[in-house]
C-alpha cells in the first residue's frame, strides 16, 4: 500500500479560498491605476480625431503650448522612434501621421499641471483636416469601389478551412444568415497608469493592463529604448475582458514623461474610454447546415466577415477563432468555412471575452435549432447526437485530444430544474420592472438552449510561455514563500490561485506575491482563458524545483536514507515527511533562500495550412446554458428569467472563483443579447456614455445556476481548464433561441431590441455572401505582402 | 475656491476650481481613492457616498455643494484591522472580483441595510439597481447583501 503522500494544505488547491486582494478592495485601499500619484505630478490629454477619415492639413500647437500650467505638446513627429505599434501587425500610429483612420484617434497629446487646464489647453490645438470618404460598412469594404484604409487595401487576413465536399448530398438543408453588433468590454476601471522617468534615461510605467511584457515590446522601439529601460509595473486593474490587450495611454504617457522629465499621470474619462480601446468585433455571417434525416450534421458551410475598423489589433487572430469555432462544438465530416476580417474606418476592433467564438456561437446555434426544427427533433437531443467527444475530428482536421465531455455537459444542463410558472407576483417583476405599464396580459415564456467551446491559451504555433519565480526562506513568523509572477490579475482570481498553489505544492501557509513587473520573464495574457493553466503551470513547476533543492539539501544534511528515492516525499505545515514519518522541519534546510525560476509552455499547435487544416488549438473547455425568458409582447420588454449553466472546467481550482467566472461571463452575454450594442452612423460612435450604452444591471440579472462538470484534462497542471470564457460564449445564444421560442420570430441579430420582439423591425436581410476575396493564404496579407 | 468639509470625522480643506465635483476632490485632492470614479455620469454608483448621512454619487455633488457638510466614504467603516459586516460579507461572498464597483456597493448596502435590516430579495436589487458590477453577474453580491443582513441580525 503506498503510504499516503500529503494532507490538504489550508488554503490550497480546490479550495474556495478567499481572494488575496480581497480585504484591500472592500476597504477602498487597493490601487488601482487611476488612483496612482506621485510628487510634482502632470497630467496628461490626449486631443482625438473628430473625423472617421480625414488627411491632416496642418497642427498648431504653439497655443496650446503657451497656455498656463501647460509643459508639453506632442505630435508624431515627437515620437522618437517606430512611429507605429501593434499587437500582431504594427500598422497603428503612436499619434496620428497624416492621415486620421477612424474617429477618436490620437492626434496630439499634451501635459499639464492638473486635468482641467490640460483639457482647456487641448482646445487650443488647431488641427486642419480634409475629411475623405469613409468606409463604414464591412460588406463596403470588400467592393473593389470601396476607398483604401490602408494603402495594401481593406483585406486584413482571409482563412478558408475546407475538408470535404461541403455540397455532398443531404437529406435536409437549413440556411441562415445572422449579424451581431460592436460590443464594449465596459470594464469599469478607465484606462490608467502613471509613466515616471527615470535617472538612467528609461521609463518606469504603472499601468493597468492585461500582458506587461507585450506592451513593453511595443513601446520599447516608439520610445528608441532598450527593452530593459522600459520597466513596467501592474497598477490595479478594475477588470478587463479584453479591452486592455492593446495598449492605450501607456505611449502617450511615457512619451510626455521623458519630454518633461516628470512623472504624467493618464486616465481616460468613461467617454474617451469608448474611443481608446478596441471592440467586440461585429459580424456578418452566412450558413448552411445539411444533414440526414436522422439527425446527423453532413456539412457545414460558413461565410463570415468580421469589422476589423482601422487597426489590426488582433482581428488577424479573432478571424482564426470565429472561423475555426464556426461549426460548433459538433462533429462533421464536410465543410467550407471562409472568414475575412476586413479594415475599415469605424472603430478598430479586437479582443474581447470569448474572442470570435461568441459571434460564431450565435450562428451555429441558431442553426442547430433550425434544424431541428427541420427534423422534427429536440433540440437538445440534436446537439448531444452530434456533440465532439475526445478523438473527434473537427474542421481544420485538428483531432480533439484532450477531455470533451460534451454530452454530459449538455445533459447536465438540460436536467436543471426549470423555474416555476409565476403564479401571484409582484409587478416589479414583469419584464422591464418599474418600466412595465402593462399587467402582464400577453407575456410568453421561452426556453432556449445553447452549446458551445473556447480554446485555451494562445493558438496556431504560437508559443505563450509564462514564467515564475519562487523564493522560499525563512522569515521571523516562519517560513515563507515568495511567489514572482507577471500574470496580471485583472479581477479573476489567478493572483489567488498562484498562492493556492505554491501552498500546496510547498506545505506551506504564508505565500506573499512580489509585485508584478518586468522584472521577472513574460506570464503571458491574462486572456484566452490561459492564466489557470500557464502561470499556474509555471508556479506549480518552480514550487517543485523549490522542493527538490530542498530535498537535495536535506539528504546532504545526513538525511539521505530517509528520503530515499523509493519512498513519497511530502512536505506539510512546515514539516518535511517521508512516508508517514516527519523527518525535519523546512527551516532547517534554509539558512539560504532557495529560488527556482521555471517557464512553462503549453503543448505545441501549429498554424492553418492553405486549406485551413492544422492542429491549430492547444486544447478546449466546452458549456451549455439554457435560458428561460419572458417576453411582453405588447412592449418587447423581457426579463430573463433563469439561466441554467453547466461548465466543462477539468477541475475547478477555487471554486467560488470559478463559479464567479460563470456568473459574470452570463451577464455579460445576457447584456450582448439585450442591450449591448456600440451604435455607429457614418464611422462614429453615438452612445459613448454609460447614460447611452447599457451594462446589465441587478434588476437584470437572473439567478444563474451552475453545475461544473470535472473531468481532468490529461497533461496539464491539475487537470484544470480556464474558466473565464465559455459562459460568455453560450449565453448570448441561448437569450437568442428563448426569445425565438416566446415569441417565434426569427430574430437574426444581436442585441435584439424592442421593436424586433414586437415585429416593428424585420429581420436583418442580406442579399447573400460576398465573394472570397483573392487572397490565397491565410497569413495576414499584410504580413504576407512583407508590409508590415 | 476654497472648500472646507468634514470628511469621515475629520475637518478637511481643498483649493478647487468652482467645477469640481466631490468626486474629485476626494480623489485628487484629499488622497481619499476608496470612492471610485467609473463614469462621472451619475450612471454606476462606484463614487457613492453619504452626504449628510444621505447616499450620494459623488461624481454628481459639486465641491462647493459639501461645503460645511458631513461627507462620510468607504475608507471610514472598517475600524483599523476589523471589517464592517458588509466588507467582511463582500469578502466571504467571493463578490468581489475586479473590485472596481466594490466600494461603491459596499457603501450603498451599508445604507440599505441602515433602513431595512431584513430586506427580501427585490428590496435589494432595487436598492443596488444604481450600481453597476461588470464582473460579477451581482448573484455574489446578492450573497454578500444577505450574509451581511445576517451577520447584523446576529
Ligand atoms: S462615477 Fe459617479 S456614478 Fe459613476
Ligand atoms: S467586481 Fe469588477 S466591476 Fe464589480
Amino acid at each position: 500500500m503506498s503510504t499516503k503522500v500529503a494532507e490538504r494544505t489550508r488554503g490550497g488547491v480546490g479550495e474556495s479560498v478567499r481572494r488575496v486582494d480581497g480585504v484591500p478592495k472592500v476597504k477602498g485601499q487597493f490601487l488601482y491605476g487611476s488612483d496612482l500619484w506621485a510628487e510634482e505630478m502632470l497630467w496628461g490629454y490626449t486631443l482625438r480625431s473628430p473625423h472617421p477619415h480625414a488627411r491632416i492639413v496642418s497642427i498648431d500647437i504653439s497655443r496650446a503650448l503657451s497656455s498656463t500650467g501647460v509643459h508639453a505638446v506632442l505630435v508624431a513627429s515627437d515620437v522618437p522612434g517606430r512611429k507605429t505599434y501593434g499587437l500582431e501587425i504594427p500598422d497603428q500610429p503612436v499619434l496620428a501621421i497624416d492621415r486620421v483612420r477612424y474617429q477618436g484617434e490620437a492626434v496630439a497629446v499634451l501635459a499639464a499641471n492638473d486635468l482641467e487646464l490640460a483639457r482647456r489647453a487641448a482646445e487650443r490645438i488647431t488641427v486642419a483636416y480634409e475629411v475623405l470618404p469613409a468606409v463604414a460598412d464591412m460588406e463596403q469594404a470588400l467592393r473593389s469601389d470601396a476607398p483604401n484604409v490602408h494603402d495594401f487595401g481593406n483585406v486584413l487576413r482571409h482563412i478558408r478551412i475546407a475538408r470535404g465536399d461541403y455540397n455532398t448530398p443531404a437529406d435536409v438543408w437549413v440556411e441562415g444568415y445572422y449579424e451581431t453588433g460592436m460590443q464594449d468590454q465596459a470594464m469599469l476601471g478607465p484606462e490608467s497608469g502613471l509613466a515616471i522617468p527615470a535617472e538612467d534615461g528609461g521609463i518606469d510605467l504603472y499601468v493597468a493592463t492585461q500582458w506587461l511584457h507585450v506592451d513593453r515590446d511595443q513601446i520599447a522601439p516608439c520610445l528608441d529604448l532598450p527593452p530593459d529601460k522600459v520597466r513596467l509595473h501592474l497598477a490595479g486593474i478594475g477588470g478587463a475582458f479584453g479591452a486592455r490587450e492593446d495598449l492605450s495611454m501607456h505611449l502617450h504617457a511615457c512619451l510626455l514623461a521623458l519630454r518633461t522629465r516628470k512623472p504624467v499621470k493618464m486616465v481616460y474619462s468613461r467617454e474617451e474610454s469608448f474611443y481608446g480601446h478596441v471592440h467586440r468585433h461585429p459580424a456578418r455571417i452566412w450558413m448552411r447546415h445539411g444533414a440526414t434525416r436522422g439527425g446527423m450534421l453532413t456539412s457545414v458551410y460558413a461565410r463570415i466577415v468580421i469589422d476589423g475598423g482601422a487597426y489590426a489589433s488582433s482581428s488577424t487572430a479573432v478571424i482564426a477563432n470565429a472561423s475555426t469555432f464556426a461549426a460548433g462544438p459538433y462533429e462533421v465530416p464536410n465543410a467550407l468555412v471562409e472568414g475575412t476580417a476586413v479594415y475599415t474606418n469605424n472603430p478598430p476592433c479586437g479582443a474581447m471575452r470569448g474572442f470570435g467564438a461568441v459571434q460564431a456561437c450565435v450562428a451555429h446555434e441558431a442553426q442547430m435549432d433550425k434544424l431541428a426544427r427541420a427534423l422534427r427533433l429536440d433540440p437538445v437531443e440534436l446537439r448531444v447526437k452530434n456533440a465532439v467527444s475526445t478523438g473527434s475530428v473537427l474542421p481544420t482536421g485538428q483531432i480533439i485530444r484532450g477531455s470533451a465531455p460534451v454530452r454530459e455537459v449538455i445533459r447536465r444542463c438540460a436536467a436543471i430544474e426549470l423555474p416555476p410558472a409565476p403564479s401571484e407576483r409582484d409587478p416589479l417583476t414583469y419584464p422591464g420592472g418599474a418600466g412595465n405599464v402593462s399587467r402582464g396580459e400577453r407575456l410568453r415564456r421561452g426556453v432556449g438552449f445553447a452549446v458551445g467551446y473556447k480554446n485555451i491559451a494562445y493558438s496556431g504555433g504560437f508559443d505563450d510561455s509564462a514564467e515564475c519565480r519562487v523564493k522560499l526562506f525563512s522569515g521571523p513568523g516562519g517560513v515563507i514563500a515568495e511567489v514572482h509572477s507577471a500574470a496580471a490579475e485583472v479581477g479573476q482570481g489567478v493572483h489567488t490561485l498562484l498562492v493556492q498553489i505554491a501552498r500546496e505544492e510547498l506545505g506551506i501557509d504564508t505565500v506573499v506575491l512580489h509585485p508584478a513587473d518586468t522584472s521577472v520573464g513574460s506570464a503571458g495574457s491574462s486572456s484566452a482563458s490561459r492564466q489557470t493553466m500557464m502561470s499556474g503551470g509555471a508556479v506549480q513547476m518552480a514550487c517543485r524545483a523549490v522542493r527538490d533543492v530542498l530535498f537535495e539539501r536535506a539528504r546532504r544534511a545526513g538525511l539521505d536514507r530517509e528520503l530515499a528515492p523509493d519512498i513519497p516525499v511530502a512536505i506539510r505545515d512546515g514539516q518535511i515527511f517521508a512516508g508517514a514519518r516527519r523527518v525535519g522541519a523546512l527551516v532547517e534546510f534554509l539558512d539560504e533562500p532557495i529560488e527556482q525560476t521555471r517557464v512553462y509552455h503549453h503543448r505545441k499547435t501549429t498554424p492553418l495550412d492553405r486549406d485551413g487544416q492544422g492542429d491549430p488549438h492547444v486544447t478546449f473547455a466546452f458549456a451549455a446554458q439554457r435560458a428561460v425568458v419572458e417576453v411582453d409582447e405588447d412592449l418587447g420588454l423581457v426579463r430573463v428569467v433563469q439561466i441554467a449553466a453547466a461548465q466543462d472546467v477539468g477541475h475547478a481550482l477555487n471554486p467560488q472563483s470559478v463559479f464567479g467566472q460563470i456568473e459574470g461571463g452570463t451577464a455579460q452575454g445576457l447584456g450582448f443579447a439585450l442591450m449591448e450594442e456600440i451604435q455607429l452612423k457614418d464611422g462614429r460612435i453615438r452612445n459613448p456614455s454609460f447614460t447611452d450604452y447599457l451594462i446589465p444591471t441587478i434588476l437584470d440579472m437572473p439567478p444563474v445556476v451552475s453545475v461544473l462538470i470535472e473531468e481532468p484534462e490529461p497533461g496539464v497542471p491539475y487537470g484544470a481548464k480556464g474558466a473565464g470564457e465559455p459562459s460568455a460564449i453560450v449565453s448570448t445564444a441561448a437569450i437568442l433561441a428563448a426569445l425565438r421560442d416566446a415569441t417565434g420570430r426569427e430574430l437574426n441579430r444581436v442585441p435584439v431590441r424592442p421593436d424586433d420582439l414586437i415585429g416593428l423591425a424585420p429581420p436583418v436581410q442580406s442579399s447573400g455572401p460576398p465573394p472570397a476575396p483573392n487572397v490565397p493564404y491565410p497569413e495576414p496579407v499584410p504580413k504576407a505582402l512583407g508590409i508590415l | 475656491m476654497l472648500i472646507r468639509t468634514n470628511v469621515n470625522g475629520e475637518e478637511r480643506q481643498a483649493d478647487v476650481w468652482p467645477g469640481t465635483s466631490l468626486l474629485s476632490m476626494l480623489r485628487d485632492h484629499l488622497g481619499l481613492v476608496g470612492s471610485k470614479n467609473a463614469c462621472e455620469q451619475g450612471e454606476c454608483g462606484s463614487c457613492s457616498v453619504w452626504l449628510d448621512g444621505e447616499l450620494v454619487c459623488a461624481c454628481l455633488v459639486l465641491a462647493a455643494q459639501a461645503g460645511g457638510r458631513d461627507v462620510r466614504t468607504v475608507e471610514s467603516l472598517a475600524q483599523g484591522d476589523r471589517l464592517h459586516p458588509v466588507q467582511k460579507a463582500f469578502v466571504d461572498a467571493g463578490a468581489v472580483q475586479c473590485g472596481f464597483c466594490t466600494p461603491g456597493l459596499i457603501v450603498a448596502t451599508a445604507d440599505l441595510l441602515q433602513h431595512d435590516p431584513t430586506p427580501g430579495e427585490e428590496t435589494i436589487r432595487e436598492a443596488l439597481a444604481g450600481n453597476l458590477c461588470r464582473c460579477t453577474g451581482y448573484q455574489k453580491i446578492i450573497d454578500a447583501v444577505r450574509i451581511a443582513a445576517e451577520c447584523r441580525r446576529a
